[in-house]
């Protein structure tokens, strides 16, 4: 199979105390020193005031990245595909909703159901932004980076325009933190195209590829930010992106899949 | 406007709900107008509404292997494999093709979350119950990781999560993986089960009917849940006559979280888009499984798009009263629910319904008809304002 090619325009990053990816490239080109609150909240300018006040946690970082991204690649949101991904989605809510479930379902509240779906950051996304196009939220454990990546390439090449991708997970919560760990909130998100230009950050060949995922690894400096799962599965790429090093990034994408991403600054 | 796209063929299928297992049970209760609601004896909250259960999967845990992936959610994932002997002919298709050249795309609302909601009644000193301490288990690609162990496929493998518009969605993503050349062949399934979250989810929105659902009544009151399984294979080629998936439209709202777009307006680009790509215009569609949920809003905003969109020579109905609104199942189950009426040359009934709302044209089909149909659609439309039409073509008698 040939390898799809895709070029990064634009993109956006936050965690608690890192708020955008000049600062993130900064940081990964030394030592990663994470001096924000595990618990702090962006506050994405492109979301109307009140749904910055209410809305879930994970509806704020994705939007938060995913506008950097766009103001970054100058496109305007209304005019992207989108694709979500995120391991675990909104760990909170499905803590907060199934022990309400579990004391008295008749408690559940309307807005906390509607926000538990999967698909509530590209929801809100495509409510801020007016956007039609197509807006998917994809999962698939610990390759849920590399299939969001490979399903925005796709997307790129079967429909021709640029796609945004964005991927998040929040820190795990309650009896959760067992079993799906997560130990601080992250998101990145890119805008992807075929074509490169000057302003392009990076270019990226990608290739599915049947063989057991022996990922690429990441240095320990970085083991804070790998508390996080997304964080995990993309800080490689990133690390090269940012680096701007011309290398071959290899992620988990299946049981016994790999997804092959050829780095070009 | 998305340009046109060569047919898929569609070289198996199945589904299992509270219709039964497998195609010959959908379609007996589609030609019979044998719906699958009953009253609730689900939750163990008492809640008043009626609900399309799958009998028997309490009794049917996964073989000792699985034990790990153990939860109402892949026991009928399981099952439904079984019928129509699904999982022998995907396992021959990945022997042909490789195991790399297969993708795997699930689609699925809830997952496995009914695990985790009985871990949370169980807690053990306030950890999870042993049994259920399983990561897999709580995850949104739980359905994924259990299929892609069962099948060994090694092509892409994800899970589309985008509420009741799930499992339309992954015809879509399927089509484009094969049309790029990253595989020759897609297993698309979609899997939701009942679970508390879903019925006193939509229950505090006030959605649920107290009584079995009545898509396009004038007195209807909401949906009925439901749960289903449904499977289909998508190869290039297939026999002359395997039915085509012959194009698709995903599109959003932009509007709100839990209610439709009050002119329609994602469902009609969903629906224009699913055309272009067919290369098809609103006359040449003879049927239309419509999302049909039964709530006041939706079978407003869609039965004014069919009257405004099609002539009267095009049929529309809901199945919804058959199997109830199967969340991230509804648009496999109803793919392969339009499949069969292209198949046996039915217009299925709108089940339960007594009467046909003003709002309707005269394409609403209230009771079941006999017609050939060469060209159906089906409609999904779910939470985050996701649509997604479908759009079919019948293969060669």
């Amino acid at each position: 199979m040939d390898r799809l090619m895709v070029h990064i325009e634009g993109i956006g990053f936050w965690v608690p105390g890192i708020a955008d990816w000049p600062a993130a490239k900064h940081a990964l080109n030394g030592e990663i020193a994470l001096t924000g609150d595990v618990g702090a909240k962006p506050s994405p300018a492109i979301l109307p005031p009140t749904e910055r006040r209410r809305a879930p946690e994970s509806v704020l970082i994705a939007a938060e990245a995913a506008g950097q991204a766009c103001a970054m690649a100058a496109r305007d949101p209304a005019t992207l595909a989108c694709v979500f991904t995120s391991t675990h989605g909104d760990l909170a809510l499905t803590d907060a909703m199934c022990a309400t479930l579990a004391s008295d379902p008749r408690e559940l509240s309307p807005t906390r159901f509607h926000n538990s779906v999967h698909n509530a950051p590209s929801g809100y996304w495509t409510v801020a932004t007016h956007c039609h196009a197509s807006a998917t939220a994809i999962s698939a454990w610990h390759g849920s980076f590399a299939a969001g990546l490979l399903e925005a390439a796709i997307e790129v090449h079967a429909e021709r325009n640029p796609v945004l991708l964005v991927a998040y997970d929040i820190a795990a919560r309650g009896p959760l933190v067992e079993v799906a760990p997560s130990t601080l909130p992250f998101a990145l998100a890119f805008v992807l195209s075929a074509e490169s230009s000057a302003s392009s950050h990076a270019s990226l060949r990608i290739r599915h590829d049947a063989r057991a995922a022996n990922a690429t690894g990441v240095p320990a400096t970085f083991a804070t930010l790998l508390g996080n799962p997304m964080a995990a599965q993309a800080l490689p790429l990133l690390l090269a992106i940012a680096q701007g090093r011309t290398t071959e990034v290899i992620m988990e994408s299946g049981k016994d899949t790999a997804l092959l991403v050829e780095v070009a600054p | 406007m998305p340009t046109r796209i060569a047919p898929l063929a569609i070289t198996a299928f199945t589904a299992t709900s509270a219709l039964g297992r497998g195609r010959a049970a959908h379609a007996h209760a589609l030609r019979n107008d044998l719906g699958g609601l009953k009253a609730n004896d689900f939750t163990q909250t008492p809640l008043t509404c009626a609900i399309g259960r799958v009998q028997g999967l309490e009794d049917e845990p996964l073989p000792a292997q699985f034990a790990d992936y153990d939860c109402r959610n892949n026991r009928l994932a399981w099952s439904g494999l079984a019928a129509d002997d699904f999982l022998d002919t995907a396992r021959s298709c990945i022997e042909r093709y490789g195991a790399e050249r297969v993708a795997l795309v699930v689609g699925t609302s809830t997952s496995s979350i009914g695990a985790t909601e009985e871990a949370y009644r169980t807690l053990e000193e306030g950890r999870l119950p042993a049994r259920l301490r399983h990561p897999p288990l709580h995850t949104p690609h739980s359905l994924g990781l259990f299929l892609e162990t069962v099948l060994g496929t090694q092509g892409p493998c994800l899970t589309v999560a985008t509420a009741c518009s799930s499992s339309a969605k992954i015809f879509a993503k399927a089509e484009r993986m094969i049309r790029l050349g990253i595989v020759d062949a897609a297993i698309v399934a979609g899997v939701d089960t009942l679970c508390d979250s879903v019925l006193f989810g939509f229950n505090a929105l006030e959605l649920v009917s107290a009584e079995p659902c009545r898509p396009f009544d004038p007195a209807r009151t909401g949906i009925s849940i439901g749960e289903a399984a449904g499977f289909a294979l998508l190869e290039r080629e297939g026999a002359a006559q395997a039915p085509q998936l012959i194009g698709y439209g995903e599109s959003s709202d932009a509007y709100h979280m839990s209610t439709p777009h009050p002119e329609g307006l994602g469902a009609r680009l969903a629906l224009a888009d699913a055309l272009a790509r067919a290369g098809l215009a609103p006359g040449d569609v003879d049927y239309i499984n419509l999302h049909g949920t039964a709530t006041i809003k939706n079978d407003e905003v869609e039965a004014a798009l069919v009257a405004d969109v099609f002539a009267p020579t095009t049929r529309a109905s809901s199945t919804k009263g058959f199997s109830g609104h199967t969340l991230g199942a509804a648009g496999i189950l109803e793919a392969t629910l339009t499949l069969l009426a292209i198949e046996q040359g039915i217009v299925p009934a709108t089940l339960n319904s007594r009467a046909i709302d003003a709002v309707c044209g005269p394409q609403l089909a209230l009771a079941r008809e006999e017609k050939p149909i060469r060209i159906a659609l089906s409609n999904s439309f779910g939470f985050g304002g996701s649509n997604c039409t479908l759009a079919f073509a019948g293969g060669k008698a």
